[in-house]
């Protein structure tokens, strides 16, 4: 059976990537609530129009959610293309099927929009601000209100966990698929996406401690993405004899070279030598170990989705 | 309500395909699908061989999978029969009922959404078998009502041994084979 190309392993490594950039985003957004006394990166009504800036505002906080807004959109394009009865598309939300993880996700979907334009709006890019005057505005209302800073920080953690984890379990509800009869795929593709959102910031961000904190932070999720790895390739290997089988794929069949070279090798294992060198000081900060890092995590779902496919019970339909 | 099923005698099966032309006349499946299909099954070792040809369809499972992974309820159990259908005009073909189905009985419509055998509800309702079944040439297909003791499906599971596919995939299948 092949039923999905291209299109799903895309929208699953956008949405996990974009469930990244909500928890950093907002991991960050939380810590870095201004107090009482502290003056913002935005002139005040009535006061100086150059006000100096005293709260730092990461990378992670200013870009993220804005480029979170168009990848998941795109994301969502890619889900739409997939869908072979498009113009019934509303019918997602005409009803909520609880035992259904694509139901949950379109829902889950349908709160992480605002979740993120939020989080844009909080420390919007200055230029944007000056472009926009509502944004400019929006930002000023979240700078006089940190409690409310808090709840758009808390609630993109909530719902970026949701997201990644719910990418993983849309694959491992399918029973039919001995391959993806894992709940380990939704923890698998969650940190897969944090290490990509990560290493996104790693490659873009301007400020040297925010890079180096963040590249310290990938090692940690590529180094989880491993041991998760290496568990659902031992659930699998214990499991029944079809599950033996779809391991069988990844270990001598035909997704051995693309999984254990591009996902594992490339994808996690080089990252993992080259940036502890590189946050010690001992080698340059280079692109190289990020972008091996979303070249990864992009071929993991590509890999999974493929051979999840190929993945049967057949020649044991009888007993 | 009854709750519908099929019971398929190997021994008789002779893999004629007239319950694959029957469904595709019945139903008007397009071309290059299947509702129905044949499948030749060899067991054992040389020289003691024997193939098993049985005719296969979606199962009208008691626990269905694409039932349960569909996002907007297109596929559903229906009162009537307990059968297993997708209703077109809320199947968005996301094709997750396709991954779910570990007998691989559904497929896209080339009008959009999935669609897989009924067990010819629209002749149950008028008190007629499934078409498979009516033309098979060598009544080797009952159908009926598994929770009456007394129909012929029931009577030949009491008497005859017989298995379902896929057993260790929990979908509680409703049709079985007699071998």
């Amino acid at each position: 059976m092949h039923v999905w190309a291209w299109q799903i392993p895309i929208y699953l490594f956008l949405g996990g990537w974009v469930a990244g950039m909500m928890i950093l985003s907002g991991y960050y957004l939380y810590v870095q609530t201004p107090k009482n006394g502290d003056t913002f990166r935005f002139p005040r009504p009535g006061g100086p129009k150059t006000e100096s800036v005293t709260v730092f505002t990461p990378c992670t906080c200013r870009l993220t959610p804005w480029l979170g807004l168009v990848l998941l959109t795109l994301g969502m394009g890619a889900l739409f293309l997939d869908l072979e009865h498009k113009p019934y598309v509303w019918r997602l939300y005409t009803t909520f099927e609880p035992g259904s993880p694509m139901s949950w996700g379109s829902w889950i979907l349908l709160l992480v929009y605002p979740a993120l334009l939020a989080a844009a709006l909080v420390r919007p890019p200055a230029w944007l601000g000056d472009l926009v005057l509502s944004v400019e505005r929006a930002g000023h209302w979240f700078a006089a209100r940190p409690g409310a800073v808090r709840v758009v920080a808390v609630a993109n953690i909530l719902l970026g966990v949701a997201l990644g984890i719910y990418t993983g379990i849309l694959l491992s509800a399918l029973g039919a698929r001995p391959l993806w009869n894992s709940a380990l795929l939704g923890p698998l593709f969650l940190f897969s996406g944090l290490s990509s959102s990560a290493a996104f910031v790693h490659l873009v961000a301007r400020n040297r401690e925010e890079r180096e904190a963040l590249a310290r932070a990938d090692i940690v999720f590529l180094g989880i993405e491993l041991v998760l790895i290496a568990l659902l390739v031992l659930g699998l290997l214990s499991s029944t004899h079809a599950h033996r089988d779809a391991a069988g794929l990844i270990l001598g069949g035909p997704y051995t070279a693309v999984f254990w070279v591009l996902v594992v090798g490339f994808g996690i294992i080089v990252p993992l030598i080259i940036q502890p060198l590189a946050v010690t000081h001992r080698v340059h900060h280079t692109p190289i170990a990020p972008l091996l890092v979303l070249a990864g995590g992009l071929a993991l779902r590509f890999v999974m989705v493929e051979a999840g496919q190929v993945s049967h019970w057949a020649g044991r339909l009888t007993p | 309500m009854a709750r519908y099923g099929m019971v398929i005698d190997t021994r008789r099966c002779v893999g004629c395909m007239d319950c694959v032309v029957a469904c595709k006349t019945e139903n008007r499946v397009p071309e290059g699908f299947n509702r129905d299909w044949i499948a030749y099954d060899t067991k054992g070792k040389f020289p003691t061989l024997r193939t098993e040809i049985r005719t296969e369809r979606c199962n009208q499972c008691d626990d269905p999978p694409c039932v349960t992974c569909c996002p907007t309820g297109a596929s559903h159990v229906e009162e009537f029969g307990a059968l297993v259908l997708v209703t077109h005009e809320e199947c968005i073909g996301c094709k997750a009922c396709l991954a779910s189905c570990p007998y691989d009985a559904r497929f896209i419509h080339p009008e959009g959404y999935a669609d897989k055998c009924t067990f010819c509800v629209h002749r149950l309702t008028h008190g007629l078998d499934p078409a498979c079944v009516a033309v098979c040439p060598t009544h080797c297909m009952h159908f009926g009502d598994l929770d009456d003791p007394n129909s012929a499906v029931s009577t030949l599971l009491a008497s005859r041994p017989h298995y379902a596919l896929l057993p260790a995939a929990g979908t509680k299948p409703r049709i079985f084979y007699l071998t």
